[in-house]
């Protein structure tokens, strides 16, 4: 992996750290939480789930532009209900798990779009290439705190996702729906400045 | 063929044509099913198994209309000197031909909805998942989807078996009334 990469991720980590304080993070409840891929291999719509993720997370809808959010997927966590398609996952063309293990995802800014409606900003990295993202997503509340609801599309090829082979999107779509769900604890009061 | 006593002991041509596109399609599904099983996983893998579920698709719409067509065109009476156990086990492989085709196709869908890979006909529209994704139901409707092919693979063996046996040994017109383009020996 380049030096640069490794530094870039580095200091992503630092502001991760710096952005999202202990304090203010509330507890994610994983058992009611999902990250997962809908990718379209000949127009079929496929769902695979990420088993494995991390996420802290700091939103009160009432002061949605303090929000905060750091999520870390364990990429070789991807599962498609396929031992086949999980090993070809994992492997160098698509995720290469074992020289990127961690897809990243840390808010600069987060804003209300208004009617329960709300949208995050940040760099999304996947296997060592960055680019800039922008999720709508709905918080609604739930027993014991909230959950928050979204998806966006990447373009897999962007991040060199599906190399070879696979570059030809006439059997796997280019575009590809990320979508989830959050449950999150109540959100603490936010501290006073 | 042109003599009207002819007429009515040849099945019509819409018959003969359904059955003979269905048993192409068939083959082809089934070849390409057991040559696509073992190849690595690959873009050319998953187109294949995108053709092999139009193919399914395809048969379970024609065989509908076959089925319609045959419910409103009776098949031509079978020869006199046919045994009335012979009559009993063409009437039933025919049912358990017929009854294999329309499953068959089911089965396949099925399976593909529990594994959570909906079936897009053509790349164009796509079928309601009847069944939710559960691993273990997927697993048990694969083994079902293929039983039900290798019972039919045997099946059709039998079935073409006996026409040949109807053709060569007792020389009557069980095979040619189903032949395009073959005329029915001379009628006693």
């Amino acid at each position: 992996m380049p030096l640069a990469s490794q530094m870039f991720r580095l200091i992503l980590a630092a502001a991760a750290l710096w952005l999202v304080s202990p304090a203010s993070a509330q507890t994610v409840n994983y058992d009611k939480s999902r990250i997962s891929c809908v990718s379209r291999q000949m127009n079929v719509p496929v769902e695979a789930v990420f088993r494995k993720f991390t996420a802290q997370i700091a939103f009160d809808p009432a002061h949605a532009e303090s929000g905060k959010a750091s999520i870390e997927i364990d990429v070789g966590s991807f599962d498609l209900d396929n031992a086949e398609a999980n090993d070809e996952a994992r492997g160098k063309p698509w995720f290469d798990a074992r020289n990127f293990p961690k897809a990243t995802f840390v808010s600069t800014s987060v804003k209300a779009l208004g009617g329960g409606r709300f949208e995050a900003r940040g760099p999304l990295t996947i296997k060592g290439k960055t680019f800039e993202m922008v999720t709508p997503f709905t918080y609604r509340d739930a027993p014991g705190g909230g959950i928050i609801d979204g998806s966006f599309s990447v373009k897999r090829l962007q991040y060199n996702i599906g190399d070879g082979v696979w570059k030809d999107t006439d059997t796997v779509a280019d575009e590809v729906l990320i979508r989830y769900q959050l449950a999150l604890s109540r959100p603490q009061t936010p501290a006073k400045k | 063929m042109n003599t009207p006593n002819s007429v009515a002991h040849r099945y019509t041509n819409t018959a003969v044509f359904l059955h003979w596109v269905i048993f192409a399609m068939i083959a082809c599904g089934f070849a390409l099913a057991v040559y696509m099983t073992d190849l690595p996983f690959s873009p050319l893998k998953l187109k294949y198994y995108s053709w092999h579920k139009w193919i399914g698709v395809s048969i379970f719409l024609l065989v509908l209309v076959r089925i319609a067509w045959r419910c409103t065109h009776a098949a031509p009476p079978l020869p006199p000197a046919m045994s009335e156990r012979q009559r009993r086990a063409a009437s039933a492989s025919h049912v358990l031909l017929y009854l294999l085709i329309v499953v068959i196709p089911l089965s396949g869908w099925l399976y593909s909805s529990s594994a959570g890979v909906p079936t897009v006909y053509l790349g164009l529209v796509q079928l309601p998942d009847l069944l939710a994704r559960d691993k273990s139901l997927a697993e048990l409707l694969k083994t079902v989807h293929g039983a039900l092919n290798y019972s039919m693979l045997a099946l059709v063996a039998i079935h073409a078996a006996a026409a040949v046996r109807h053709h060569f040994v007792d020389r009557d017109d069980v095979l040619s009334r189903m032949l395009p383009f073959v005329k029915l020996r001379k009628n006693k």
